[in-house]
């Protein structure tokens, strides 16, 4: 086996998703290495890591409004959908790597797609301030998190109608942002921060990251009846885990 | 100042399905071939094993094994009037990066053309009349036929142990197989895959109409199988992630699981990943290539020279390559002119969801794979009098739903809010006893005078090179196509029992944000007449005969099905030329 890695100029190599990319031979044998693989890096626990508390008290509050909390399943903000943004929003995501972002920029046809310099992380920065000063102009000086139901879905309606429109921000389309990617944490492995305890998957009776259902796809019509599980694996696995 | 490395017999550019079919059969003649790829290695164990390929966030959503935009991208704009702006996040297609190419990540849909469909104009114009055609329309014939490359579309079925049932075997039609399908010299390697629920009702619904419903043609195989270079792949797990995902199962056809394994052995072959080749070299006379020159991973720029070049990338990045390097005539609008950019096309795709009672109907559509299903070809290519309807054109449909992944797949009926409490109801209520099929309506692109790339004046790539711009709208053709051909799918839908059918036109203008197929092709067209068209018909540079330009780039036009199985047959095709013929007398296969 002929395997040779050349590093050369690696501090100008370049760099995707995190991952610094050498060029390599390969030549007499499939180049196999052990625990070569790239697992994905689970969501780490604790503090937020690009929200402020502010922030994130009212992306809480508006991922509570669009999956509201009803008896059988938790609502945006327990299935920890802002813990989701927040870990993406501090990743590449926000960063916009990997995207395209020479100028010039122009605003183009819809139908040419997003053309901004800004970031996620820079547009949500922008929108959730914005977003504060519309409400405490407007709603007797209280933020997002401490309107009533009632109101919060007023606002969230006009944002996404261009009724309401935020002061140096589009305010549509920060809602179809946080509509999207609040819906991507709920649906999402859990392993992102969101879809807490598979909360999303159990409600829509998704099996999640199983692998062989050889033995159910001629069963028709039939409910299949085993729980869902993470890429994490599943509570029951898990010793001392109910 | 590039660095010059020693001569090959043949330098591959783009590791992907047709690169690797031609680096194995080059390597087979005796000649000494390295393969320069763009992209990292890629292979199961280390990229997308079983423990965690099933990530829909992290290669659906963020696009893990593509192409990042930031290495190159496109601008877009509908028409010739109008400023393109650069794609800066993909949406319409994904273009493949890293071996394997598109290999990796398709749902291994792996259709053959139809036998009119290599003669489209000459049948067109001999069925209806040539004023039966728009005006502006610039469809022409393939300059090879099904027949001559049935042997071919048969390599590659038994290379990939594709499961399916035949349905014209040597003339003969056979009850469930497609039989409006052209004659096949042996049938499918291995029978076509088990079906799902929604599947098999979209069999019964179709049947009931009086069509002649067929399983999709799976490279996602229904058994074991062991390929004729020795390789064997797996039975597909029904795991429902296929598109957008590499398998961890060995069970998708890929150049992964048929050829790379046996070709990296070879001692006549290398590979160099993570280096972009930047432009193809000519001699004096500019009708010799004289190798390439690459940039690798470090930035350090390289001259590979070789004997014969075979260019194997993406379909665009084939047409960049050949406009960069001075190589073909650049297409004109305008005058007509040119070759290089013109007959640039994509897809018309369509869906139809249907929702059915929640108590009667659980589908499981999170069992599935990346081409089961039912189909029908009734409506595809000309096997239906296009006369009274005023376009030409079609396509396969069928329930051909891949997955039940949530962000993705969880429909709720029309009318429904788009968030809060109603919404959320609205899909637990509905994602088991929805029908999805996805790309439902699977319709041709013809091609036209006004849709074509050439270099964008204003956007770069990370080398300075300028992007390749994409002048591409539907026309109307297409989109009566479409209307037409939803509304004969929705039928069916409806037939199958569903309460309540979501009906989503294709309708124009062309937008990059909304995902079709990732099947572009054209730029660099195969054909008979160097006027109309880049390469011959063995894939042969008009201007430079021993440069061959592989992959969907040389479809004259899109016909109504997946070009995988086209592209990979017109490989072998092409390989065999060069290897009888070409190698025993370089020059010129087909006199201009």
């Amino acid at each position: 086996m002929r395997l040779h890695r050349r590093d050369l100029l690696a501090s100008t190599a370049v760099l995707f998703g995190g991952i610094t990319a050498h060029a390599s031979i390969v030549s007499g044998a499939l180049p196999w290495q052990p625990s070569a693989g790239t697992p994905p890096e689970p969501a780490r626990p604790g503090p937020w890591l690009f929200f402020t508390n502010e922030e994130a008290a009212a992306i809480e509050a508006i991922a509570d409004r669009i999956i509201p909390p009803d008896p059988q399943t938790p609502g945006g903000k327990d299935a920890g959908c802002a813990v989701f943004i927040d870990r993406q929003l501090a990743g590449p995501y926000g960063r916009q790597e990997g995207l395209y972002t020479a100028a010039p920029f122009h605003k183009g046809k819809k139908e040419q797609g997003p053309q901004s310099d800004a970031g996620p992380a820079e547009q949500y920065r922008k929108a959730l301030a914005a977003l504060d000063r519309y409400c405490r102009a407007n709603r007797n000086n209280r933020a997002f998190a401490d309107l009533s139901d009632a109101e919060k879905d007023d606002i969230l309606a006009g944002l996404e109608s261009s009724r309401i429109a935020l002061e140096g921000t589009n305010g549509k389309e920060f809602f179809e942002a946080i509509l999207k990617d609040v819906q991507q944490g709920f649906f999402a492995d859990p392993l992102y921060g969101g879809n807490r305890d598979m909360v999303a998957w159990k409600m829509i009776g998704y099996p999640g990251a199983r692998y062989d259902y050889r033995d159910w796809v001629s069963r028709h019509n039939e409910r299949f009846p085993l729980p869902p599980v993470s890429i994490m694996g599943r509570p029951g696995w898990m010793p001392g885990k109910a | 100042m590039a660095r010059k490395l020693p001569a090959k017999d043949a330098v591959i550019v783009g590791l992907g399905w047709t690169g690797s079919i031609l680096a194995h059969e080059l390597t087979e003649a005796g000649l000494e071939v390295v393969a320069i790829e763009r992209g990292p290695w890629r292979d199961t164990p280390t990229d997308f094993p079983p423990t965690s390929a099933q990530d829909e966030l992290r290669y659906r959503i963020r696009h893990e094994l593509f192409l990042r935009p930031s290495q190159t991208t496109f601008s877009f704009r509908n028409k010739m009037s109008e400023t393109a702006l650069p794609i800066r996040t993909w949406g319409a297609f994904m273009p493949p990066n890293g071996v394997g190419g598109g290999g990796v990540h398709w749902n291994a849909e792996t259709w053959r053309f139809l036998p009119s469909d290599f003669v489209l104009k000459t049948h067109l114009t001999e069925r209806y009349g040539a004023s039966f055609l728009p005006p502006d329309m610039t469809i022409q014939d393939w300059g090879v036929t099904y027949d001559e490359i049935e042997p071919y579309y048969d390599r590659f079925e038994y290379l990939c142990g594709t499961s399916g049932t035949a349905g014209n075997l040597r003339g003969q039609i056979h009850e469930g197989g497609n039989p409006f399908e052209g004659p096949r010299s042996r049938p499918y390697p291995t029978p076509a895959q088990a079906q799902p629920f929604s599947h098999t009702l979209f069999g019964k619904a179709a049947r009931e109409l009086g069509y002649k419903p067929f399983p999709q043609p799976s490279g996602n195989l229904s058994q074991a199988y062991l390929n004729p270079l020795g390789i064997r792949l797996g039975p597909c797990t029904y795991c429902g992630f296929c598109e957008w995902f590499g398998c961890g199962n060995y069970s998708k056809a890929s150049p992964q699981t048929t050829i790379l394994p046996v070709l990296v052995r070879k001692p006549n072959f290398l590979a160099r990943d993570n280096c972009e080749v930047t432009r193809i070299n000519l001699d004096s006379s500019g009708k010799r290539a004289t190798g390439v020159t690459y940039v690798d991973a470090g930035g350090e720029e390289w001259e590979q020279p070789g004997e014969l070049v075979i260019l194997s990338a993406y379909t665009i990045f084939n047409v960049q390559l050949l406009l960069l390097s001075g190589i073909g005539k650049p297409y004109d609008p305008v005058a007509g002119e040119g070759v290089i950019g013109r007959n640039f096309t994509h897809q018309t795709i369509s869906d139809v969801t249907g929702f059915f009672d929640a108590a009667k109907f659980i589908f499981n559509p999170f069992i599935a794979s990346g081409s089961i299903g039912m189909c029908i070809d009734e409506f595809n290519g000309d096997n239906f009098d296009h006369g009274p309807h005023g376009f030409v054109g079609g396509g396969y449909m069928g329930q051909v739903q891949t997955n039940g992944r949530p962000i993705e797949t969880t429909p709720v009926p029309p009318g429904t809010p788009r968030w809060g409490a109603a919404w959320k109801s609205a899909v637990r209520e509905n994602y088991l006893s929805a029908v999805k099929p996805g790309t439902g309506v699977h319709g041709s692109f013809y091609a036209y005078r006004d849709v074509y790339l050439d270099l964008d004046p204003t956007y770069k790539d990370r080398f300075g090179r300028p992007l390749v711009r994409m002048t591409i709208d539907f026309h109307d053709n297409e989109l009566k196509q479409n209307a037409f051909l939803t509304d004969r799918f929705a039928d069916i839908i409806q037939a199958m029992g569903a309460k309540q059918v979501m009906k989503e036109y294709r309708k124009g203008p062309y937008d990059i944000t909304k995902y079709q197929t990732t099947h572009l092709c054209g730029g660099a067209v195969m054909g008979t007449d160097p006027k109309t068209s880049a390469i011959n018909r063995y894939l042969q540079s008009w201007d430079v005969p021993n440069l061959f330009v592989m992959g969907a780039s040389g479809f004259p036009q899109n016909a109504g099905y997946n070009p995988t199985g086209t592209l990979a047959a017109l490989a072998f095709w092409s390989a065999e030329a060069i290897r009888s013929t070409y190698l025993k007398n370089p020059g010129p296969l087909v006199n201009a």
